[in-house]
């Protein structure tokens, strides 16, 4: 079983890189890196915050794009291709290609978080010629970064799993945008009222809460991150991907393949 | 023990606006494959083929009914390992080469790493196509992809194999090539089942066939008794200008071609078709049985039968 | 179909047990991001440039910044802190993204005047507020309601009050109590009475639970001053009358001054001291009260007073 998840989540990771797009995205990635030293000459005495703010910015959005991207095409695509049909007519369950293809996404992710992540502490070094101890909390909030990947790789998954590529684009991207501003949706579940408060309130909770997991900000101004944070944000996206990839399969398990 | 018990397999799809409608793509299914033999589905394109064969490898489920593949349930993982499968017009991973493509279905196969590269060497040159065995699959021509798919089906050395339209997309030379490889398998004790709607094709190839059309089973059986069943005819060939009243008034069939007439008539009448033309002083050249084809078995078997409600 | 069945059933553990897990985690997130999240919040402080970013949502945005502004506040107030310095940020944001936001003026009304932890302790923000309502909605009688409050509870200044009160009754539409107030405020302002008046009336035109929490803390506190100023008036009589003050609040009653022993809004009996001065037997206990507080006690109390 382990070994062919490790196939399907190898072979996914093969074809996303040597899928040209993710190169373009990567490169677009880091010329904004590069864009972020500029502007932060322009603003004196606040290089640091703008290459920080930007760079990591710019990670998140683009990390975002890709994970959406590369997710819908290497999952939603190919179902809707019938690439699968000769993959499944093997011993391969439907739900070990699932999990293996999930962890082949985030493998491609993390790969890609760390060659934009270099192109921002080149950044930051270039303009602070040196590197600080509080920078080490940059990495912090890369992590975090990654964490959201995670969970908008699952989100592309569960989506293929029943809808059409575009749609199932539209969809997790919509749940990212939304994702990023959950807090105030559950200040709004807090003042509702009444069963639309109940409707309110589960939404906002079941939203992934991406804005727990940007503490971009906070480490722009060197402030540390609480490792209780850190840790209730691994458990928190462990366990929201692991919802998921479940209902991926769930519902992976009874659709009938075109 | 069968190699395939087909039992009521049925699927039907809502389909409308407001899916209410229900379409029946695959009537109650009964057959059942032995081991060993070469089995031919036909039918025309929407028959129900494709479905069928998308049931049987749990692609798709059925709204009713159930099968069985050499004994085990459809679900059962141990069934898709002894099973290959090519579909009808089959698309692979862009950027995989050929033997990349094999090595991942390999592995996928549960194949050991050890013997996983000799038999993809070994299948690739089966098919011909160890010359290609580096270049991205993007880059390979439809007939190419097809003999891609055949290696991926018979590369774990399956018990069954399922071909969906195998000649489909391939030149002459290559269709020579697909029967010789399905005979091969034949040979090595395999089970092919392979759905098509080139009859001269399944005439040279199976052992049994099936005729489908719109989602019903319209007749099963022997290829050598279905071509010697219905008429027993001879063909009659000899030198002359025209066929001689005898012969039409014992009902034979004359074409003239040259100085050369051939007539066709019934084999019991062959004895007293030849005293005609002893009588006549015709010079004959050939007296040969006529094996009537399987396309009028098939051409009967389409059409709704008398009695039978069409499309009930 | 049992290795399928199998599948579906751990899945669907994993699938419920997850969610669980989610949710709960999430919630305790949330405590720990709690006061950063505020802070973040403001981040930009440029109303224009968000207003810009926007892309013309900006009724969505000041839904938002209203929002957060009533949930800080909440926070603040609950956990007892002396600082409220982004509520008025908060609520400028809130009403210079959308000025018709009238809830927002209210609030400041409450409490951007009084002092921590009741509120930001910036009566002159909040006056600023209120004008700037006023300003953009000339036609809304309510604001002139929350400026004349304001002035009289905060500012002190009644006659702003009055004329306050007395533009809002001419508005159309006004309520009637509108030139009430205004009467009240130009003759009996500094009254029981009018006071009594007034927090009743923010109490009824409300439905915001901490406007109306207030409001009865505030009705509370007046009833006990008006209790402690009555009482205090009877012993004075009594001790015009007999000569000596008197020994107990028993023997006011057995004197005839007063019928049973007189309770503070908690229950609690007054306290008759040896100096003739009534005190409130537990003053943590009720806020905002000006009378009844034993000597050197700061009045009004700065801190929240305890749960009963």
């Amino acid at each position: 079983m382990n070994s062919r998840i490790a196939s399907v989540a190898f072979n996914t990771f093969r074809e996303a890189v040597r899928d040209r797009v993710l190169y373009n995205l990567i490169a677009f990635a880091l010329l904004l890196s590069g864009a972020a030293i500029l502007v932060g000459q322009i603003s004196i005495d606040i290089e640091r915050l703008v290459v920080v703010n930007l760079g990591l910015t710019a990670v998140t959005l683009f990390g975002a794009v890709i994970a959406i991207f590369i997710g819908i095409g290497l999952v939603s695509k190919e179902i809707d291709k019938r690439t699968l049909y000769t993959v499944l007519s093997r011993p391969v369950r439907r739900w070990e290609f699932v999990v293996g293809k999930f962890f082949g996404l985030t493998g491609t992710l993390v790969l890609n978080t760390f060659f934009m992540a270099i192109g921002v502490f080149l950044a930051l070094l270039y303009e602070a010629h040196k590197l600080e101890k509080s920078d080490g909390w940059v990495l912090v909030a890369l992590y975090f970064i990654v964490l959201q990947f995670l969970m908008v790789c699952a989100l592309a998954l569960f989506f293929s799993s029943f809808s059409t590529p575009l749609m199932s684009a539209v969809f997790t991207f919509a749940l990212f945008a939304i994702g990023s501003l959950s807090d105030d949706l559950r200040g709004f579940a807090g003042i509702a009222r009444g069963p639309g408060g109940w409707m309110v309130a589960a939404i906002a909770y079941l939203v992934p809460n991406f804005s727990a997991l940007n503490v971009i900000n906070r480490v722009a101004h060197g402030d540390p991150v609480p490792g209780r944070l850190i840790l209730y944000n691994t458990v928190y996206a462990l366990l929201y991907s692991a919802m998921a990839i479940s209902g991926a399969v769930l519902i992976f398990q009874r659709r009938n393949l075109k | 023990m069968a190699a395939i018990e087909i039992l009521g397999l049925e699927k039907s799809y809502l389909v409308g606006f407001w899916r209410k409608r229900a379409k029946q793509a695959l009537r109650p299914l009964h057959l059942t494959i032995e081991e060993g033999e070469v089995f031919g589905f036909l039918g025309p394109n929407g028959a129900g083929k494709t479905t069928t064969l998308k049931l049987l490898m749990g692609l798709v489920f059925p709204t009713g009914g159930t099968a069985r593949i050499l004994g085990m349930d459809l679900d059962d993982p141990q069934v898709m390992a002894q099973i290959g499968f090519l579909p009808e017009q089959p698309y692979f991973y862009d950027y995989l080469t050929a033997q990349e493509l094999l090595e991942y279905y390999g592995q996928l196969s549960g194949m050991a790493a050890k013997d996983r590269s000799s038999r993809v060497q070994k299948m690739l040159s089966r098919v011909g196509l160890q010359d290609s065995a580096r270049v991205q699959l993007r880059k390979f021509s439809k007939g190419m992809l097809q003999r891609v798919g055949l290696a991926q089906a018979i590369l774990h050395d399956p018990r069954l194999v399922f071909l969906d339209e195998p000649m489909s997309g391939l030149d002459p030379m290559g269709r020579r090539e697909v029967r010789d490889l399905i005979q091969e398998l034949r040979q090595e004790g395999k089970t092919v089942f392979f759905s098509t709607h080139i009859l001269s094709d399944a005439e040279a190839l199976c052992d049994r066939v099936a005729v489908i059309n719109q989602g019903e089973l319209r007749g099963v059986g022997a290829v050598a008794e279905l071509t010697s069943q219905l008429h027993g005819k001879v063909e009659i060939i000899f030198y002359g200008q025209s066929a001689p009243a005898a012969l039409i008034t014992l009902g034979a069939v004359a074409r003239v071609s040259g100085d050369m007439v051939s007539a066709v008539l019934m084999e019991e009448r062959q004895d007293a078709a030849l005293e005609v033309l002893r009588r006549e002083h015709l010079k004959l050249i050939s007296l040969t049985p006529v094996r009537s084809s399987l396309e009028e078995y098939y051409i009967q078997k389409l059409q709704p039968a008398e009695g039978k409600a069409a499309g009930a | 179909m049992s290795a399928t069945r199998r599948v579906n059933w751990a899945a669907s553990a994993v699938l419920l047990v997850s969610m669980a897990g989610a949710v709960t985690t999430l919630r305790a997130i949330d405590r720990i991001r709690r006061g950063a999240t505020f802070q973040e919040a403001l981040y930009i402080r440029s109303s224009k440039a968000l207003r810009r970013m926007s892309l013309g949502y900006t009724g969505l945005l000041a839904d938002i910044y209203w929002t957060r502004a009533v949930q800080y506040f909440g926070y603040q107030h609950h956990t007892s802190s002396t600082d409220f310095s982004l509520l008025a940020p908060l609520l400028q944001m809130t009403t210079e993204l959308d000025p018709r936001l009238l809830p927002a003026y209210q609030f400041g009304a409450n409490f951007l005047g009084p002092k921590p932890p009741n509120g930001a302790g910036t009566p002159e923000k909040a006056l600023a507020l209120m004008n700037y309502g006023i300003e953009h909605n000339p036609d809304q009688w309510r604001l002139y309601y929350n400026l004349g409050f304001l002035c009289y509870t905060e500012l002190k200044d009644y006659s702003k009050a009055a004329d306050a009160f007395a533009r809002g009754a001419k508005v159309a539409g006004a309520n009637p109590f509108m030139s009430v107030l205004a009467a009240r405020m130009a003759q009996h302002a500094g009254e029981f009475d009018t006071a009594r008046m007034l927090w009743r009336t923010t109490y009824e035109s409300t439905k915001d639970p901490q406007i109306q929490r207030n409001a009865v803390e505030h009705l509370q506190a007046l009833r006990v001053d008006e209790d402690v100023t009555r009482l205090e008036e009877v012993v004075a009589k009594y001790h015009q009358q007999s000569g000596t003050l008197p020994a107990s609040m028993s023997g006011l009653e057995r004197a005839g001054f007063i019928r049973g022993t007189p309770m503070d809004p908690t229950g609690r009996p007054y306290q008759l001291k040896s100096d003739g001065r009534i005190e409130v037997q537990d003053p943590d206990r009720i806020l905002f009260i000006t009378k009844g507080l034993p000597p050197g006690m700061a009045s009004p109390q700065p801190k929240v007073a305890k749960k009963d």
